[in-house]
């Protein structure tokens, strides 16, 4: 039978014999990778979004579609825009039907399980639109419960999903917030708007922020002090959706209101 | 189609991209492991504590334990949508995620549960597999027997009085191991729900330990039926084989053993389940105190749309019934059996109510999403995610477990110590 003293030696060498093969192996950190390709450090990507200007017409919601291959006709986007009416008697009606997509065609308001609500124009007391995106998150839960690290944060702080190796959990979609993300119709992965990034990064501007007809979306990089973008937040009075998660987003909007879910 | 639409409807306003992602295998996840977990507790009471009454049904937990071991991973397995993917998890653990621990815990509690068995079943294995070495003419049942006990054995023929007082040391250094590793498993997945900050739902640093308790409820209530089932099936065996003598004598002492382990069986089963009730209740109470910005959609879920679901199914139906029946003196096996399944649909339903009631309101606190599961299955989307999945998922261990109970006899006294 072995003794005690042989074991202890056997084990010693049995690990330090596997332990020297796998210390050839470096994890690679894909944040790592990135920083290698091309300096981008000093570009940190925010997006504006004017709410005083947006009319809900829904052109950036099908551009963006067309732009990133987004199916058409499945009911999930990468960008939407939300209408908010808010009555005399103080009651709040939001919607997004198909995520306005085609605009706001009707005056009702989409309840869902199709029932429809209308509401007279004199009962109204303010009413608006919100375009929503992904917020690229200083600090970001989809990145943070991310198993497998399929969906990382580059260092200009775009947040991307890498559809080869994304397993398909789910957890990211859970772990966001905001509810931009979803499972692409085709590929079956996480899948989000990462700002057009193949367009940003060549110098050109977000699909939506391109067709947008009032300029009520802007993209622009908050490192750069000459920035128009960055010139807007840091004069004027700008706010951020859902603070209370610590998330840090970087979608910063004129004209919020306490209503805006 | 999107995956999500087919079993969610919305109501009022919902983010356009949200949909019941996490399905009924999700409620099946964490519902096999708390079995698993709550199994594996069960033995040890046994073999760390030292109480002598659950002798008999410690080794039947553990073989069971180890059976449902095999089927935990398998709902996500089915959830996943890139279910061949799911071994990325191994190769590149993102560990901020509380979903990438899972290989090493899952993997570190089935090699300590069995090691365990090893030496629980060291014996036996030694016992079966000598005889065979011996025998020259051996069928072609015998020679596989012969394999699988030889290789069972790792080359260990050593069958002393000595090496056997080890062995039980051995185990009950592992048992001791195997609780904090057990409760860690489970812990853990309810960390996984509890540490989601954009659920209003599921955040909640209780989640863990409320998962831990109705999991060692679940385990103990699941090894009380199957134990039951099993002892009445060896009642009916041993009446039609023994002479009537023989029979009446050995079917009235499996009866006895049988009692007497429920109702010691039973006595765990209430104390965990007091433990739990309470912590659920802890959590509801803190909530409606707290009454932060979620709480009026939480509220308008839990009092309106899910009462059923919550007060009748769970904790009607699921806790206070089977508490009741506990409570009553003069157990019977009867209503044993009627408590056990209780307690297993409550808890169920507790799983339900996290992870479907977790998704039954919006992200914008302004809508609803109901959930519809899937009955009939017409492809593979709607088998996996629906009711025959789930199902298939539950039935799974029982299979596992008799072919598992013929390399490890859960009953046979002789054969292990």
């Amino acid at each position: 039978m072995i003794n005690r003293r042989d074991f202890l030696k056997f084990t010693v060498k049995g690990i330090a014999g596997v332990a020297l093969p796998l210390a050839a192996f470096e994890i690679v950190n894909p944040r790592k990778l990135f920083a290698d390709k091309s300096d981008t450090s000093r570009v940190r990507y925010v997006f504006l979004i004017d709410t005083y200007k947006c009319v809900g017409c829904g052109m950036c919601v099908k551009a963006c579609k067309l732009e990133n291959e987004i199916p058409y006709d499945a009911n999930v986007t990468r960008t939407w825009v939300e209408r908010y009416v808010i009555t005399k008697d103080g009651k709040t009606f939001a919607d997004t039907p198909k995520g306005a997509r085609d605009g706001f065609t009707t005056s009702r308001i989409d309840l869902g399980m199709g029932k429809f609500q209308d509401i007279k124009n004199e009962d109204i007391d303010k009413a608006f639109f919100v375009p929503k995106l992904c917020n690229q998150c200083e600090n970001p839960p989809c990145v943070q419960v991310c198993p497998v690290g399929a969906t990382y944060q580059a260092p200009d702080g775009v947040v991307m999903v890498d559809r080869d190796w994304c397993i398909g959990c789910g957890y990211c979609i859970m772990g966001c917030p905001y509810g931009v993300r979803f499972f692409h119709p085709v590929y079956h992965t996480a899948e989000k708007c990462n700002f057009c990034y193949h367009r940003i990064t060549k110098g050109l501007k977000t699909a939506c922020v391109d067709v947008c007809p009032f300029g009520a979306r802007q993209i622009g990089n908050i490192k750069d002090p000459n920035d128009p973008v960055t010139k807007i937040i840091m004069t004027e009075r700008v706010g951020i959706l859902k603070e209370e998660y610590g998330t840090k987003p970087q979608a910063f909007y004129i004209g919020l209101d306490r209503e805006v879910k | 189609m999107v995956h999500g639409e087919l079993w969610t409807l919305k109501e009022l306003f919902v983010y356009p991209n949200e949909y019941i992602y996490w399905s009924v295998q999700i409620v099946m996840y964490p519902f096999m492991t708390g079995l698993v977990a709550g199994a594996f507790v069960l033995s040890s009471l046994y073999h760390v504590f030292g109480i002598k009454q659950l002798r008999e049904m410690a080794r039947f937990a553990l073989v069971f334990s180890f059976a449902l071991l095999f089927v935990a991973p398998m709902p996500i397995v089915l959830h996943l949508q890139h279910p061949f993917r799911g071994v990325n998890i191994f190769m590149t653990p993102h560990f901020t995620s509380a979903i990438a621990a899972f290989g090493i815990v899952f993997s570190a509690y089935g090699a300590i549960v069995a090691s365990e068995l090893w030496f629980l079943y060291r014996k036996h294995f030694v016992e079966v597999a000598l005889p065979l070495k011996e025998k020259q003419d051996k069928g072609l049942l015998e020679w596989l027997k012969f394999f699988v006990f030889c290789s069972l054995t790792l080359g260990v023929y050593d069958v002393s009085e000595e090496t056997l007082k080890r062995d039980e040391k051995a185990i009950r250094v592992l048992a001791a191991i195997g609780i904090p590793v057990a409760c860690f498993l489970h812990g853990y997945a309810g960390f996984i729900f509890g540490s989601v900050k954009a659920n209003a739902l599921w955040m909640t640093p209780l989640m863990p330990v409320i998962f831990i308790m109705s999991a060692i409820v679940s385990g103990i209530a699941l090894c009380m039926l199957t134990y039951i089932v099993t002892m009445e099936l060896r009642k009916w065996v041993s009446s039609r084989k023994k002479s009537p003598y023989r029979y009446s004598e050995s079917k009235q002492e499996l009866a006895g053993v049988e009692v007497n382990v429920i109702k010691i069986t039973a006595k765990y089963l209430l104390m965990f389940l007091v433990l739990a009730i309470t912590l659920e209740l802890l959590d509801l109470i803190f909530r409606g105190y707290t009454a932060v910005k979620s709480w009026d959609v939480i509220r308008s879920v839990i009092y309106g749309r899910d009462f059923t679901d919550i007060f009748i199914l769970q904790y009607a139906i699921g806790n206070l019934i089977p508490l009741v029946l506990f409570l009553l003196p003069g157990l019977t096996i009867r209503r044993a059996v009627l408590g056990v399944c209780f307690v297993l649909f409550g808890v169920f339903m507790m799983r339900w109510n996290v992870v479907i009631g977790g998704q039954a309101f919006s992200l914008t606190f302004a809508g609803y999403m109901h959930y519809h599961l899937p009955i009939v299955p017409y492809d593979w989307e709607t088998f996996k995610e629906g009711l025959a999945g789930a199902l298939s998922i539950a039935l799974m261990p029982f299979p596992l477990f008799w072919v598992m109970s013929k390399i490890f006899p859960v009953f046979d006294a002789k054969g292990s110590h």
